[in-house]
């Protein structure tokens, strides 16, 4: 007789572990709070939450649609959901989403584990891409990536004090620690976490200690890269990219999601109504994923350091002296 | 509360079939002045929303509330007029429908309009966030029920039977869910689109608490209402037999009626003659002065 599977538990330091042990940790404080499970509880983090609090613990099955709107629901009368699926599966309730939730402006945050090629070995199907994109559509929609264990505990408490509908990746892969104990976090705020003046990078989730990758390797040429961390891609930070366009004249983005619709379209957005800029793209380049693992992928598939740099010297070639 | 009692009541049987006559009096107006609207889901659900509105929903403080919550957000022409029936609205509000700058949108909202409880127009996706209110109002201890109305063409959703699926996991005896079954949908008969039945049976074997009746006859409709309304384990589903365009012979069982539709001034007086508004009354309903 062979012994029992091993089971693939997920990383400690991943932001998911950091989401569902922070959401456990405040849960006291918030007795509206509820969390919303489609059989993938030890995939989200939330099963922290349901060890200590099964009676606020709602399982729908394998049935996002539903689970979706029934958020919606549930927010009408006084609860305050907390739905938590990998990114693709709320691609499929995308229109539950926009109807019975941001339409409807109901208090429900939308908490989505395995996000682009982060996800890695389970492949091209599983990673979602376009998921910054459809949520930013969404009229009233809050849309949120950390880039690290310490700013996802911060950016837990914040959703939970902000009023409204709020799209937040987490992830599945242990994260790189950016923030020491001092950083703070604000809906809608980003900030500049390394100064530079010759350009400035712009990124969200995985991607931003990537940039500071990216940001040393840079120097090592003569080439002084800002990098700001947008945690916030809607509603985006117009002020400090304004600052940084004067500041720095050229703009790199970075993240893992294609390049169309999510932090580079919305950052280009920013940019073109108030102070047009040079800018180049780090993501997908319109294209879908594949196996291997996180590092891999992002080397393969170009939105490792290595890209981030190749990005910023071709953007300064562009840039207005 | 209805119970089998009141539905021998023949005075509320009275007083609840002029009531739907006059849902059916507003909505069939409303869609003629709206230009577009779909009249035939109006006037089949007409008595269902009477016996629901008149009889079923009790009043209350926030929790203590019974929701109704419109997933064939289609019918709302019937919701409005349901709405303005009862004291939520006027029926000139109620004959705004669809116009510029007008609260009752094709389709209800609630950021527009509080009494509707939540914006439909998506097929399935009121009856899941009726699911979502019924599993709050447990957890909050609340004794209030939620009802809410699904089209027959709406159950080829698949997120209907999700929702099916957990309702009944979660034993919410606290959900109505009333079926306006009456065999039309957009572009042809549900047979011919995609077939429903057997249609009990499925509900049976998703584990519902299951009544078929005739959707026109309202002491039969209070009568499953009050059995509904018995707290037991299990979700209870009312399927009614229902007539597309009832209360208007012309449009009755005839297909090009179902859709959205632009009415004449001509065929809306034939309609509001076959409702029993008389002949020196038909001015102002067409000019809107009700």
């Amino acid at each position: 007789m062979s012994s029992a599977p091993q089971l693939i538990a997920s990383s400690t330091d991943s932001l998911r572990e950091s989401f569902g042990k922070a959401l456990t940790r405040l849960a006291p404080d918030y007795p509206d709070v509820v969390v919303l499970d489609a059989d993938i509880a030890g995939g989200t983090g939330v099963h922290h939450f349901r060890k200590a609090f099964p009676e606020r613990f709602i399982q729908f099955g394998i049935a996002e649609q539903n689970m979706m709107a029934a958020a919606g629901g549930l927010a009408a009368v006084g609860m305050i959901p907390i739905v938590t699926t990998f990114a693709v599966f709320c691609l499929r309730a995308v229109e539950q989403a926009r109807l019975s939730i941001a339409y409807s402006n109901r208090n429900v945050k939308i908490v989505a584990s395995h996000p682009g090629l982060d996800v890695g070995p389970d492949g091209g199907s599983a990673q979602a891409l376009e998921d910054m994109a459809a949520f930013r559509a969404i009229p009233g929609m809050t849309v949120i990536s950390p880039a690290d264990s310490a700013e996802m505990a911060l950016a837990t408490k914040a959703i939970l004090d902000f009023k409204g509908p709020v799209y937040m990746r987490t992830g599945r892969s242990a994260s790189t620690k950016v923030f020491g104990g001092d950083h703070r976090f604000e809906i809608g705020k980003g900030q500049i976490i390394r100064p530079g003046a010759d350009l400035t990078i712009v990124a969200c989730g995985v991607e931003v200690a990537r940039a500071l990758d990216a940001a040393n390797l840079l120097e090592k040429k003569g080439i002084a890269a800002r990098v700001v961390n947008m945690a916030t891609i809607k509603p985006i930070d117009t002020t400090l990219l304004k600052q940084c366009a004067e500041e720095t004249g050229a703009f790199v983005t970075a993240e893992d999601h294609n390049i169309h619709g999510g932090l580079g379209g919305a950052v280009a957005e920013a940019l073109a109504g108030h102070a047009p800029a040079p800018i180049e793209f780090v993501g997908l380049k319109d294209r879908f994923g594949e196996s291997g693992e996180p590092e891999e992928l992002a080397q393969h598939l170009g939105i490792g350091a290595n890209s981030i740099a190749a990005a910023a010297e071709k953007v300064l070639k562009r840039k207005k002296i | 509360m209805t119970s089998a009692s009141t539905a021998n009541d023949s005075a509320l049987v009275a007083r609840l079939t002029e009531a739907a006559t006059a849902i059916r009096r507003t909505s069939v107006t409303a869609v003629y002045h709206a230009t577009s609207g779909h009249p035939g889901g109006a006037l089949s659900s007409a008595d269902l929303f009477a016996c629901i509105y008149g009889a079923a929903l009790r009043g209350g403080e926030d929790l203590a509330r019974d929701r109704f919550v419109l997933s064939k957000g289609h019918g709302a022409p019937a919701l409005y007029a349901t709405g303005a029936q009862f004291g939520l609205c006027s029926v000139k509000e109620a004959l705004s429908l669809r116009k510029l700058g007008s609260k009752f949108q094709g389709h209800p909202h609630v950021l527009d309009l509080p009494w509707v409880e939540t914006s439909t127009g998506s097929l399935g996706q009121g009856f899941s966030v009726a699911i979502g209110m019924a599993l709050g109002l447990k957890m909050k201890k609340s004794g209030a029920r939620v009802y809410t109305m699904l089209g027959d063409g709406e159950l080829q959703e698949g997120e209907v039977w999700e929702g099916a699926m957990c309702a009944a996991h979660h034993k919410l005896d606290n959900l109505v869910a009333v079926i306006d079954y009456n065999k039309l949908q957009s572009d042809d008969t549900n047979a011919n689109i995609m077939g429903l039945e057997p249609l009990g049976e499925k509900w049976r074997a998703f584990g519902w608490h299951v009544q078929e009746i005739d959707g026109h006859n309202i002491a039969l409709i209070l009568d499953a209402l009050g059995k509904a309304a018995v707290a037991g384990s299990k979700p209870h589903v009312i399927i009614a037999h229902t007539v597309k365009g009832r209360g208007v012979p012309y449009m009755e069982n005839v297909p090009t009626w179902h859709g959205s539709v632009k009415m004449t001034p001509e065929q809306t007086e034939d309609a509001l003659r076959a409702l029993g508004v008389a002949e020196t009354d038909l001015k102002k309903w067409i000019e809107g002065n009700v």
